[in-house]
């Protein structure tokens, strides 16, 4: 080199406008956040550098409302390989495999083209793991969507469950677990999570950071088009009315192409020819390539040209900018550029060498020869803007007694009414759609336990995987609902008879310029941290999204937690389907009978209100490892969590999947009225059917373990001794029929 | 049984028939590259499930046309016996080897779960391990699985004894209440004239192990190991 890299200045475009605080405006950053930005380029910058501080520093990328509280997560644990900050989080799960797994949003792009931002939201975690070495061996989704009777629900829920199906099925990735709920929070902005798990060799996982002065940069997978750009920037504001024009920031997806890429890059990542990867996800070619050399402490020189287009007339401004989908970033040890040509070329990909590592730790884009951006690496990741928000913690409500909530005035009606309701109705209609079987792994499947369970490949483990958020806990009382949601998640991996390994967690929350809001944030990242230390259940990795707000209206706050658990042999994994008679039916842990925040009080006496369930996180510990060792005894038929809808939900949910009736009734001495014991949600609860009803109930005495006989399994009916009566057959169609029924209707 | 699985771009459960064939042979088949025009001699053909070529333009359509499928068809009018599942039977359809067509499910939409199947015939390479008349619970995975062919096509395969399998309800009956996708006469699978080719919709190979969605689907291959060792 001639001259010194910060000497190189850049040349503006031809017809490029002046910088004026409209179009820094425009492109979200605050007027100190251009201050700033001005500070560390030391001039005006161009529209391509304006355009990269923009995406970098754009809430989506730089987490700038978040990382100080992200920071409170537990993220440690002896089998954690690797935690946040990488593209997936890394677990041991024994036998030289790891488990690599994340969920991310793609919320914003999902309300305005449901099918293509689903779609992507598939694609986009897909690659996540996979450029880390691991092949996907599951996807999940957890999905929350307006209320059923808003104009808009039906076309989302069609769109976004066709995009999700669409792009995993053609993958040929089993989509084994997800959840779904409805609430009209959610009418202006719905939220559609995606988790990807996959497997790789514990000594061949693939990192970030560049390497190695001089190394190749190649780019690969699909072209370069005009979709998405600024696709991360319109993700970190709220919605109004205008937010239906940005439809051409939604990128839109090629699942065969992705397909081609995965066979393409794992075939790539079994030679030793990589020295880094990274997948080009939110802002592009920008976020990937400064990532990568930010993590290298590298610079990079970059010949904007080399970059495959998709259509002419594009310029740098829109292909760094740009968030086509299938496309990667890779560092290549010197001269293995062919070999890696070979095989893109094989899939019949683009491959280009687009640049080179430099150690300048600066960022040189080039363009027709000239220069077009030319950006200090470090000091635009270690100088972005990071915020302590004001935020003030909502206040626990009073606690609901249940002396003050009616019972119901039909019970047969009631559990009906229950098990029909949006939240609790079977989502058959939605899972029936994805691939679940693919891959010949699948040994628990949707709706036949807490959790999906699938064999890791080349053994005899099975990773057991769930998603879990109860989001009107979260909105009632954050600290609860946080600790709830990981409770819940580490509760139905325990009712397989899994170990909980960690978790990786979807932060979706309203504005976080209002105090409230990111009051929200702090009490849940507090309650997960707690739930997350008590239960040795470690964060490693996740996303966090934010701005979720359409007119100043927010979500209910909605921390997905979506959660990884290892058993060593998949013969003892056990369901929550009830499929013989005869079985003594054990409650497990204690019933106060909580109805704050019940669906009970919600759906029969349309009431959102009181605190939600504590979380005793002793008691969760105590009675999960109970269940869980009893599981891997042998003694347990089956097995259920106790969440939405309490007891009697729990119960009609095992009965009429595994086609068995019950019967049973409160044991003497319950001192919360019926509908409390049947209907409330207290927490740390399972059923168990068992044919070692005396063993268990003497093993639970001998550990402290609240457990108590219900009754037992048989028959063609549920029935509750003196309150419920009803044939399977009809629980079951009033279960099934909701969400069809409310797809197939004509508006 | 030497078995060969050809692999296109966009295939994707050629890995789980591979890994039944293998359940039931104990020995790896030979993957073969969409690309190549030529292969050893092996004693069964296999075209898998997936999206060939991203199932753009018509499922099957771009891989009937490859140059590896000119190879198999040389070979199945040699008698080499083919097998296409899902995407594979849209294939195989596409290139001449079978009759009928797969059009999109009567509900436009994407189904997967278990189905049940009745065995038509026992007389075959592929199902001589079944009864005439037995249900078997497979799954199905697929979005074009609605099978079409005119009347006088039927009314052959039909004299012929063609048909391989039927959608039935979980009692045996033929009925639109077992029918996923809304093939015509409930056909889920057909064989060729010499019944040395079959095609089929659901996944035998994804039901070959209790645990993982039961083991209705090994008698396949147990068949055409027993017809083909």
């Amino acid at each position: 080199m001639t001259i010194a890299a910060e000497k190189k200045l850049p040349v503006k475009l031809p017809n490029e406008p002046a910088i004026t605080p409209q179009i820094v405006a425009e492109h979200g950053l605050a007027s100190d956040e251009y201050e700033r930005l001005l500070k560390i380029m030391g001039r005006e910058p161009t529209m391509v550098e304006l355009g990269i501080f923009s995406a970098m520093w754009s809430e989506h990328c730089s987490y700038k409302s978040s990382k100080v509280w992200l920071k409170k997560l537990p993220t440690q644990a002896p089998w954690v390989i690797q935690g946040p900050g990488e593209n997936a989080g890394v677990i041991d799960i024994g036998d030289g495999q790891a488990a690599i797994f994340k969920m991310e949003s793609h919320n914003h792009p999902s309300f305005i083209e449901p099918y293509q931002g689903a779609a992507t939201g598939v694609g986009g975690i897909l690659r996540d793991v996979f450029t880390m070495g691991a092949r996907p061996v599951a996807n999940l989704n957890a999905l929350r969507f307006g209320d059923p009777k808003h104009p808009k629900t039906r076309h989302l829920v069609s769109g976004v469950v066709a995009g999700i199906g669409g792009y995993g099925n053609c993958m040929g990735i089993p989509t084994v677990g997800g959840e779904t709920n409805f609430h009209a929070a959610y009418n202006g902005n719905i939220l559609v999570n995606a988790m990807t798990v996959g497997i790789a060799p514990t000594d061949k996982i693939f990192y970030a950071a560049a390497a190695g002065l001089g190394n190749p940069m190649v780019y690969v997978g699909s072209k370069t088009g005009r979709d998405g750009i600024h696709g991360a920037t319109m993700s970190s504001t709220e919605f109004n009315e205008d937010s239906e024009s940005k439809r051409p920031t939604v990128q839109v997806g090629d699942p065969f192409v992705e397909k081609l890429l995965l066979e393409a890059c794992l075939e790539l990542m079994a030679t030793d020819a990589i020295v880094a990867i990274q997948d080009m996800g939110a802002a592009g070619l920008t976020s990937s390539s400064f990532e990568m050399a930010a993590k290298g402490g590298l610079g990079l020189e970059m010949v904007l040209d080399e970059v495959p287009m998709r259509e002419t007339g594009m310029n740098p401004y829109e292909l760094m900018l740009s968030e086509s989908q299938e496309r990667m970033l890779i560092v290549l040890k010197p001269g293995r550029e062919d070999q890696a040509r070979r095989i893109f070329e094989k899939w019949e990909l683009d491959f280009a060498v687009v640049g080179h590592l430099t150690d300048t730790e600066r960022m040189v884009l080039s363009w027709h020869g000239d220069i077009v951006a030319n950006i200090p690496i470090p000091p635009l990741v270690t100088e972005a803007p990071v915020y302590e928000r004001p935020w003030k913690l909502t206040d626990l409500p009073a606690v609901l007694d249940a002396s003050a909530v009616p019972p119901p005035k039909d019970w047969n009606a009631s559990l009906l009414q229950l098990m029909s309701c949006p939240d609790l109705a079977s989502k058959a209609w939605i899972w029936h759609q994805y691939d679940h079987l693919i891959m010949g792994n699948t040994a628990i499947r949707p709706q036949d336990g807490d959790a999906a369970v699938v064999r890791v490949p080349g053994g005899h483990k099975g990773l057991a995987m769930t998603s879990d958020c109860t989001p009107r806990y979260v909105q009632a009382h954050p600290e609860t609902g946080g600790r709830q949601a990981v409770a819940e998640a580490w509760r139905n991996i325990t009712a397989t008879g899994a170990t909980p390994l960690a978790v990786t967690d979807n932060m979706n929350f309203g504005n976080p310029q209002k105090p409230e809001i990111m009051g929200q944030f702090a009490g849940a990242i507090m309650g997960m941290a707690e739930s997350c230390k008590a239960l040795d259940f470690p964060v490693v990795s996740g996303n966090v999204s934010l701005y979720n707000e359409t007119e100043g209206r927010p979500i209910l706050p909605t921390p997905t937690i979506g959660a990884v658990g290892v058993i060593d042999d998949i013969g003892k994994t056990v369901g929550s389907r009830l499929t013989q008679g005869g079985l003594a039916i054990i409650l497990v842990g204690e019933t106060q009978g909580w109805l704050g925040q019940s669906i009970y009080l919600r759906e029969l006496h349309g009431r959102e209100e009181g605190a939600p369930p504590p979380v005793d996180l002793a008691a969760e510990r105590r009675n999960g490892d109970f269940v869980r060792g009893q599981i891997d005894a042998r003694r347990v038929a089956a097995c259920h969590d106790l969440s939405d809808g309490g007891l009697l939900v729990g119960l009609a949910e095992m009965c009429i999947a595994g086609g068995t009736g019950a019967v049973v009734r409160a044991p003497a001495g319950t001192a919360a009225p019926s509908h409390a014991f049947f209907y409330g949600e207290d927490q740390a609860r399972y059923i168990i059917a068992t044919g070692s009803g005396d063993d268990i109930l003497a093993a639970a005495q001998a550990a402290g373990v609240p457990a108590v006989q219900l009754g037992y399994s048989g028959g063609p009916s549920l029935v509750v001794e003196g309150l419920v009566s009803l044939a399977l057959a009809e629980i079951k169609a009033a279960h099934e029929a909701w969400l069809p029924n409310y797809m197939n209707a004509v508006e | 049984m030497k078995a060969a699985i050809l692999v296109f771009p966009g295939s994707n459960r050629e890995g789980d028939v591979a890994k039944a064939i293998e359940l039931v042979t104990g020995r790896k088949p030979q993957m073969i590259w969409h690309g190549d025009g030529d292969f050893e001699k092996t004693d069964l053909i296999v075209v898998p499930g997936g999206f060939s070529y991203g199932d753009y333009l018509r499922c099957g359509a771009m891989a009937a046309q490859s140059p590896v499928m000119a190879e198999v068809r040389k070979r199945a009018a040699q008698g080499v016996p083919v097998l296409g599942i899902c995407n594979g039977f849209q294939i195989v359809t596409e290139a001449g080897l079978l009759p009928g067509t797969l059009m999109r499910n009567e509900k436009l939409k994407f189904i997967c779960g278990d189905v049940h199947l009745r065995v038509e015939t026992s007389q075959s390479l592929f199902t001589n391990r079944y009864q005439a008349g037995q249900v078997v619970k497979v799954p199905v995975a697929h979005a074009e699985g609605n099978y079409f062919a005119d009347e006088d096509t039927l009314k052959k395969l039909e004299d012929r004894g063609q048909i391989a399998f039927r959608y039935c309800s979980s009692d045996g009956t033929i009925d639109t209440s077992g029918n996923p996708n809304g093939s015509i006469r409930n056909i889920a699978g057909v064989f060729n004239e010499t019944k040395t080719v079959m095609g089929l919709m659901p996944h035998p190979e994804n039901a070959v192990e209790p645990m993982f969605g039961g083991s209705d689907g090994k008698a396949l291959f147990e068949s055409l190991v027993e017809a083909l060792s």
